[in-house]
């Protein structure tokens, strides 16, 4: 039972495990009061407790009475609920996590005569939640900080540098339509001055998620901030209907149940998951493929519109008859136009078939082109012209597991998992039984018993032990598709330079594809032609996860479109392009366009890692702006970031990073164009590290404490002034990158970004 | 199906039945017609899809050699009297110039004619134990050749641990034991790796430190051409040097060093350099062919190592009594001095791994 005095002190409030509270007068005489009202609010039939109350008054007259809990035990006992009372108006705000505690905020004048509340915090398990009380209807406040990242699970990351102010400012505009629902109170929470300098550039940190949103991120400063949210779940016809939200407000619905926050890790379909995102920021065409083989390509509208998505479908398999998929169908679409909401629109539609999950997505721009690789093969969709170029299948017709879907593994996990709990729930009960010594238990059971311990002392007995074998072409999913490259170079003679397209696959093949792209002014006319030219095995047939072509200055291609806006000098077509293939275990250097290997690096016969993510990252120097080098920026699956020279794949510097029993941390790992990263270190939160002395993102704020207190807070207050001065202070004299940065140890300036889980 | 033989200088084609190559006996008689030396013994030997020289002499192994040639059957004939049996085996066409060389103009090299007892080179190595000059007597370096054998490697590791001598006395330290064969597997087949034997090595990288899965991608990625150093569980089947017997020969530990360290630079170069079995592009979707190297900038170093390469490639499977003697009782200032030199060894690796 816990209690709230009025503020004149004339009366009290008290809540009850019974899910009731009632209002107490309060005089100075010992005699026993008599309450003023005694209420159960969701009655009649048992409630559960209410856990903590306020008596707000305001000057109108009408109290607030806000209280958590008391919601009908059999219907909603599972409800983690607050209510707000004020007058005729009630609402329970439904959480979708357990509330840990939550206050008010209401006049601070000690003599003001009235509480008038004006917000509600609330921190639930997994977010902060604030709620305007002024505004009728009781909206929820923006957060500007400690955004929930895990509102459904994050499945994939993509970050984009440097984002063009004109794509920046519609993508706001397209998310600022979103947030109309919310209040316009400005935060009512201040946590000190963040005395960090503006950010040098406008970042995009975009996160797919299993219920099949896309969450854009300003990842420029320290916080990260939600600018937009897409949701590809309107182009398909699922179970859940859309209209069927909780957030309708019936009006004879009891308890007025209100659902609030953003936090929602269930999802309708699994399907819908996003696996892959490729943004282009130059052209603002989106690509976003998920687990069931779709694949969506975007444009930005900055209206409302409805519009028939054009829907394609890409036979993986082709020739390859007489296999069955045993995974979960594709996924329905919807007849006829769809509205979507301003922002990125779907315009072409391609579903992979078996829809296994999307494995690797490229997307350019400038040719109009999207390639898509799944478990089975990949293919390549014109999206101008809305025409499936080709498709190629890289299955091994021996492959069964890879055919049958994921089905049948996760079973096998399932049973597996399930065996072991029932494995240690039974050596429990028979230790209990053994102790105990009762008489009653059968026979049977003590068979059992000995059974189950026979098994785990052969469980300890057999030592955790690795195979040793080579790979070999008849290994399990050797046709996944890990990576695909559009590149413009010379594939087949070095005189004449075409677009290529690149895929590497898990059992150590390349191929690569001449591709013929109309010139722009046939582009609608002539069909764009695909042929095989190359076809690399690598013997040692380790997965591979990145392939890059150097031009003649041995610098990488620059991205599609980047040329064309002048924020890349063209590419040198006139030394000889080299082809670096990385798998998990070599980096290997070849010529183009007849391939002979130069050189290689064997990365895992010579330290025992292999590579997780790979990616070419500029290091500018902090001396001078015109000076910059790329190197590959290499993650391990120990954890490790490699810094490896281009092009002579020399390992510049190596870093712990990432725990290596991490996995999850290590899998979401996404590195920026510019040397730094991101990877989650709990569902919620990313962890901020920088490779590049030149850009660091520090979080550096002022807290100014009332000096009311002891002078211990003064202390503290310049302890932390001093502290900033000094990381930055550091972060200057790190000059120039290599030697410095080992010196230093300052390397990875890790920063986090949304610390709510504590 | 269309067959090229090489006889000398002599070029001849022609063609067989696939489906029916008859026996070998014929196919000797064919070869003798076609190039008119009726009366001439000759050792018949093919590329196969390796790219290895392997010799024809019965009707098992050209049936083997009809059914995998795709599409040309590539014969060399040489007379058996100057034919050079060295040139067979493993890896021997990726070395193409000098076997062509070799086959070619035998008379051009000058070697020491090979006592025949048998003919070891009529089989392709699957294993052997290498570097036993250098090492600790303690110790085995065994090379397992996966390369061209359908046989899975087949053991598995583990987890253990083992204990040393250190200057503060016994220690337990962590290891990496082999924990299982699989019976018909090649480790198993060479009798050269048991159960509980303690690996040391991976093709020069010392394991210590390393977990168990680490070392399992090592092994992995090095499973063409694996080379591990084990202290054998078993120490009773350690190979005694003759230089135990002659223990106090007069040599300084110190003075044999150099003399072992190009021994142990080409074992490893011969490592990398077999490991090196190139991939294979298709052009066009034409014939898979072996992507070649790149010509190197720095030709000179290049081919001088190919060329130590080649001449100590005998070197490697049976240690030349001269060095043997060079060496004095193993103890245990000389294992120490010995992995040095095999440190010094590997860093010359590292520079020719990235060259």
């Amino acid at each position: 039972m816990l209690s709230e005095k009025v503020r004149d002190g004339s009366k009290f409030i008290s809540c009850h495990y019974d899910g009731s509270y009632t209002q107490w007068p309060v005089s100075s005489d010992n005699r026993q009061p008599e309450p003023l009202e005694n209420l159960v609010p969701y009655g009649p039939f048992p409630c559960k407790a209410i856990s903590k109350i306020y008596w707000q008054t305001t000057k109108n007259g009408l109290p607030y009475i806000i209280f958590q809990g008391g919601m009908p035990r059999a219907s909603y006992g599972d409800r983690h609920s607050i209510s707000v009372v004020h007058g005729s108006q009630q609402t329970a705000f439904d959480f979708t996590s357990r509330v840990i505690d939550f206050f008010i905020i209401f006049s601070s004048e000690p003599t003001a005569e009235f509480d008038d509340p004006s917000a509600m915090v609330v921190l639930a398990e997994e977010e902060l939640v604030v709620i305007d009380l002024k505004t009728a209807g009781w909206p929820a406040v923006h957060p500007p900080y400690l955004a929930s990242l895990h509102c459904s699970a994050i499945t994939c990351s993509h970050h984009v540098s440097n984002i063009p102010l004109k794509l920046w400012e519609r993508i706001i505009s397209a998310g600022s339509k979103q947030n109309i629902h919310y209040s316009n109170m400005p935060w009512p929470i201040d946590g000190g001055t963040n005395i960090a300098p503006d950010p040098p550039q406008r970042d995009l940190l975009l996160t797919g998620h299993e219920d099949g949103t896309v969450r854009f991120w300003d990842a420029s400063g320290v916080c990260l901030h939600l600018l937009y949210k897409l949701s590809t779940v309107r182009v398909f016809l699922t179970d859940a209907d859309p209209n069927d939200n909780m957030n309708t407000l019936g009006e004879d619905e009891w308890p007025p149940l209100r659902k609030v926050g953003t936090f929602d890790p269930y999802s309708d379909d699994p399907r819908l998951g996003i696996q892959k995102i490729y943004l282009c920021k130059y052209s603002g065409y989106l690509a976003v493929a998920g687990t069931a083989g779709q694949v969506l390509v975007m444009e930005l509208n900055d209206e409302d519109a409805e519009h028939v998505v054009d829907h394609a479908e890409a036979d993986l398999l082709q020739d390859q008859e007489g296999y069955r998929w045993k995974g979960h169908e594709k996924l329905k679409t919807r007849d006829g136009p769809v509205r979507f909401e301003a922002g990125f629109q779907p315009f072409v539609l391609v579903q992979c078939q078996p829809p296994a999950v999307v494995t690797s997505l490229a997307l350019h721009s400038e040719w109009k082109l999207v390639a898509f690789g799944t478990s089975h093969g990949f293919g390549l969709f014109d999206h101008q012209q809305k025409r499936l170029v080709f498709v190629k299948c890289t299955l091994h017709p021996s492959d069964q597991l890879a055919l049958e879907g994921p089905l049948s593994r996760v079973k096998s996990l399932k049973k597996s998992l399930r065996q072991s709990f029932r494995r240690i729930r039974r050596s429990r009960v028979s230790s209990r039984k053994r102790r105990g010594g009762s008489g009653n238990a059968s026979e049977v059971q003590e068979a059992n018993a000995k059974f189950d311990q026979d098994a785990l002392q052969e469980m300890e007995l057999a030592p955790v032990q690795r195979k040793i074998e080579a790979r070999s072409a008849e290994d399990s999913f050797t046709g996944f598709v890990r990576t695909l490259y559009f590149a413009d170079t010379f594939l087949r003679d070095s005189s004449r330079h075409c677009p290529s397209l690149w895929a590497g696959t898990n059992g150590g093949t390349v191929y690569a594809f001449c591709l013929r792209v109309p010139p722009a002014e046939r582009r609608m006319d002539e069909p764009v032609r695909a042929e095989q030219a190359k076809e690399i095995q690598l013997m040692h047939r380790a997965p591979v996860v990145g392939i890059l072509v150097l031009d003649g200055r041995s610098t990488p291609l620059p991205e599609p479109l980047e040329v064309a806006h002048d924020l890349s000098k063209s590419p040198d077509m006139q030394g000889s392009h080299q082809l670096l293939v990385v798998s998990e275990e070599q980096f290997k250097v070849f010529t183009l366009p007849k391939v002979s290997s130069k050189l290689k690096l064997k990365l895992t016969a010579l330290e025992g890692c292999r590579v997780r993510k790979v990616t070419v990252a500029n290091f500018g120097s902090c001396k001078t702006d015109d000076y910059s080098e790329n190197d590959l920026a290499v993650l391990t699956n120990l954890g490790d970031i490699q810094i490896i020279s281009l092009p002579f794949l020399k390992l510049q510097i190596r870093y712990p990073c990432i725990r290596k029993e991490d996995v999850s941390g290590i899998a979401s790992c996404v590195f920026t164009k510019y040397g730094q990263g991101f990877y989650l270190i709990s569902p919620s939160e990313f962890e901020r590290f920088s490779l590049s002395t030149k850009w660091l993102v520090e979080p550096r704020c002022i807290v100014d404490v009332p000096e009311v207190t002891s002078n211990n807070h003064v202390h503290n207050k310049s302890g932390m002034e001093n502290a900033a001065r000094k990381s930055r202070a550091s972060g200057r004299s790190s000059g120039d990158y290599g030697e410095d940065e080992r010196k230093s140890g300052r390397l990875m300036e890790h920063a986090l970004l949304n610390d709510e889980s504590e | 199906m269309e067959c090229l033989v090489m006889f000398g200088a002599e070029f001849r084609r022609f063609s067989l039945e696939r489906s029916k190559p008859g026996k070998f006996e014929e196919f000797y008689g064919l070869l003798q017609h076609v190039h008119k030396i009726p009366n001439v013994d000759v050792l018949v030997g093919y590329t196969d899809i390796h790219g290895d020289l392997l010799p024809i002499n019965n009707d098992d192994n050209y049936h083997k050699a009809v059914s995998t040639a795709n599409p040309l059957l590539r014969i060399f004939i040489q007379r058996k009297e100057d034919a050079d049996y060295s040139a067979f085996g493993t890896d021997t066409m990726t070395r193409k110039k000098n076997v062509l060389s070799n086959v070619l103009r035998p008379d051009n090299h000058k070697k020491k004619p090979h006592i025949v007892i048998s003919m070891p080179q009529d089989f392709r190595p699957v294993s052997s134990i290498i570097d036993v000059d250098i090492l600790p007597e303690t110790h085995r370096r065994v090379r397992l050749y996966k390369y061209g054998t359908d046989k899975p490697l087949g053991f598995y590791i583990r987890d253990g641990s083992s204990v040393r001598v250190t200057p503060h006395g016994l220690e337990k330290v962590p290891g990496i034991f082999i924990s299982r064969l699989v019976p018909g597997g090649l480790a198993q087949s060479t009798g050269l790796l048991a159960v509980n034997d303690e690996v040391l090595e991976v093709n020069g990288i010392e394991v210590s430190g390393k977990s168990l899965d680490q070392v399992t991608d090592m092994m992995i990625a090095n499973s063409r051409n694996l080379i591990i150093t084990v202290r054998p569980a078993n120490q009773r089947n350690n190979v005694v040097r003759n230089s135990r017997t002659s223990g106090s020969s007069g040599q300084s530990t110190e003075s044999s060093l150099p003399s072992s360290t190009p021994n142990i630079l080409a074992n490893f170069l011969q490592g990398e350099e077999e490991s090196d079995e190139e991939d294979i592009i298709i052009e066009d979707s034409g014939e898979p062919q072996q992507i070649p190297k790149a010509a190197p900038t720095s030709e000179s170093l290049e081919s001088l190592t190919q060329i130590e390469l080649h001449e100590s490639t005998q070197n490697g499977f049976l240690p030349s009594s001269e060095m043997n003697l060079n060496h004095s009782a193993g103890s245990v200032s000389m294992e120490y001095e010995v992995q040095d030199a095999e440190h010094k060894s590997l860093e010359e690796d590292g520079t020719i791994i990235t060259l």
